[in-house]
C-alpha cells in the first residue's frame, strides 16, 4: 500500500474546525490562543478563520502540552510563544551554521 | 505479557504518595516532553512515563498493579489466579497484550462492557514519526517504508497492537523539518469517531559536501589565490550534477556566489538557490619554484591586506 502525504507549509489552508479536529484543542482554546497571539489565522479580520496549514503543527503541540502539564490558558499561551521563539532562534542558527564554511562551524 | 516496572520509570518508591508521584511526573514530564525536550530518546521516555504515571496517579489502578507483584523489567509473567475477575470485570488472555495497553483498558466505564461497546464517537490515535532520508532523496522525491504499532480493540474493548506496514511517498519539496500529514493513516476511529492521522517528520542526512538552510544550500568554494584575483571557470557540484561557474576577478574569500534555482525544489514550484561560499585555498607545500614566484609577486605587489588596521592605529 502506498500513500501520497499532504504537505502541513503555507500553500494549504485548513478552516477553524478542521485545526480544532486535527489538533484536539477546542473552539475555546483555539479562539484563546488567537486572542493572546499565539495562533495568527490568515486573515484576523475575516469572518470565519482560516489558518495556514503549518499552524497545525503548532496547535498540535499547544494541545500536547495542556494535556501533559495541566496548563490554564495563560501559561500555554506564554509557553507555545516561548516555543514558537525557540524554533525561530534554531531556524536562524541552522541558517548561520549553513552559511559558515566547513571547518569554522 | 512483559512487565513494565512503572515505580522505575518514574523514579519513586513502591511506597510513594500521590504526591510524590506528581512532582516525579512534572519533573520528568519537563525534562522528556517531545515539544521542549533536546534529550535523545526523550520522546520514547515521556511515553514510558506517560503510561507510567497514568497507572500510577489512579488508585484503583494503582492498587490493580500492585497486585501484579514485582518483576525484573521485560519478563514474561502472569497475573495471580482471579486477578482479572478482580480488576478487569472478565476473562481475557494477558498472551499478546502489551501492560499499558492492558491499563488503559482498566478506565472507569471501559471495563465493563468495553471501549468498544459504548457509543461516545472516538477519534483514533494519531502517530507522529521520523523520517530519515538523504538530501538526494528531498531532492527527487522519495518513499519510506514505515512500520506502525495501531491499537486495535477486541470485542471486550481491550487494545491490541497491530503492526501495519506501508510505504508513505514522500513528494519532492520536502526539507528538513517540515512535517507531512497522512490522513486516515493513525489508528481506527471508533463508533464512528474519524481514524487518526499519521504526521511525518522530515529529517534530512547531514551531506558530504552541501549543508541546507530551508530550501537553499551551500557548498564549499575553494579557489586557488591566482583563481581568486585573475578569475576562473570552475566545476562546482549541484544536486543535478556539476555545472560551470564563472568565478569574476577580485573574489573575496567568504564572498557567496549565488547559483539560482539550483537548491532544492519548493512543494508548490521553484526552487532554492546554491550559494558557493568562497574559500582561499593555499597549498600545505609549495615547491622551490612556487615559492620563488610568490617571493616575485610579494615584491611587485602594493596590496596590504590589513590597511585597516593602521587606520585604526591612527585615530
Amino acid at each position: 500500500m502506498r500513500i501520497e502525504a499532504q504537505w502541513l507549509h503555507r500553500q494549504i489552508q485548513f478552516s477553524e474546525e478542521e485545526i480544532c479536529e486535527l489538533s484536539g484543542l477546542s473552539a475555546t482554546e483555539l479562539r484563546g490562543l488567537v486572542d493572546y497571539g499565539v495562533l495568527a489565522p490568515i486573515d484576523p479580520g475575516a469572518r470565519t478563520w482560516t489558518f495556514s496549514a503549518d499552524r497545525l503543527v503548532l496547535a498540535r503541540s499547544a494541545f500536547r502540552l495542556r494535556n501533559d502539564f495541566g496548563l490554564d490558558l495563560d501559561g500555554l499561551a506564554l509557553m507555545v510563544s516561548l516555543l514558537e521563539r525557540v524554533r525561530e532562534l534554531e531556524g536562524e542558527m541552522r541558517d548561520l551554521r549553513a552559511r559558515l564554511p566547513s571547518g569554522s562551524r | 505479557m512483559k512487565y513494565k516496572d512503572y515505580y522505575s520509570v518514574m523514579g519513586v518508591d513502591r511506597k510513594a504518595s500521590d504526591e510524590e508521584i506528581k512532582k516525579a511526573y512534572r519533573r520528568l514530564a519537563r525534562k522528556y516532553h517531545p515539544d521542549v525536550s533536546k534529550e535523545p530518546g526523550a520522546e520514547e521516555k515521556f511515553k514510558e512515563l506517560g503510561e507510567a504515571y497514568e497507572t500510577l496517579k489512579d488508585p484503583e489502578k494503582r492498587a490493580a498493579y500492585d497486585q501484579l507483584g514485582s518483576h525484573r523489567p521485560g519478563q514474561d509473567f502472569r497475573p495471580p489466579p482471579g486477578w482479572e475477575k478482580q480488576f478487569g470485570g472478565g476473562e481475557f488472555s494477558f498472551e499478546d497484550i502489551d501492560l499499558g495497553d492492558l491499563f488503559a483498558g482498566l478506565s472507569a466505564g471501559q471495563h465493563r462492557g468495553g471501549r468498544g461497546g459504548g457509543n461516545v464517537r472516538m477519534p483514533g490515535q494519531d502517530f507522529e514519526v521520523t523520517a530519515h532520508i538523504s538530501l538526494e532523496e528531498a531532492y527527487r522525491g522519495t518513499e519510506v517504508d514505515l512500520e506502525l504499532a495501531v491499537p486495535e480493540y477486541d470485542e471486550r474493548g481491550f487494545v491490541h497492537r497491530e503492526r501495519r506496514s506501508f510505504k508513505a511517498r514522500i513528494p519532492k519539496g520536502a526539507t528538513d523539518g517540515q512535517r507531512l500529514r497522512l490522513p486516515g493513516k493513525g489508528g481506527k476511529g471508533l463508533n464512528g469517531g474519524r481514524d487518526g492521522d499519521l504526521y511525518l517528520n522530515i529529517a534530512l542526512h547531514p551531506h558530504r559536501l552541501f549543508r541546507v538552510s530551508g530550501h537553499d544550500l551551500f557548498v564549499d568554494l575553494p579557489l586557488a589565490p591566482w583563481e581568486a584575483v585573475l578569475g576562473a571557470t570552475v566545476q562546482v557540484p549541484t544536486l543535478a550534477g556539476p555545472v560551470r561557474l564563472s568565478v569574476p576577478p577580485g573574489t573575496r574569500a567568504g564572498q557567496q556566489l549565488r547559483l539560482a534555482g539550483r537548491g532544492l525544489p519548493r512543494p508548490h514550484g521553484g526552487e532554492g538557490d546554491l550559494f558557493a561560499i568562497v574559500q582561499v585555498a593555499v597549498p600545505s607545500a609549495a615547491g622551490e619554484r612556487e615559492r620563488a614566484l610568490y617571493r616575485q609577486l610579494a615584491d611587485a605587489s602594493t596590496f596590504n591586506p590589513r590597511g585597516h588596521f593602521e587606520q585604526e592605529g591612527a585615530k
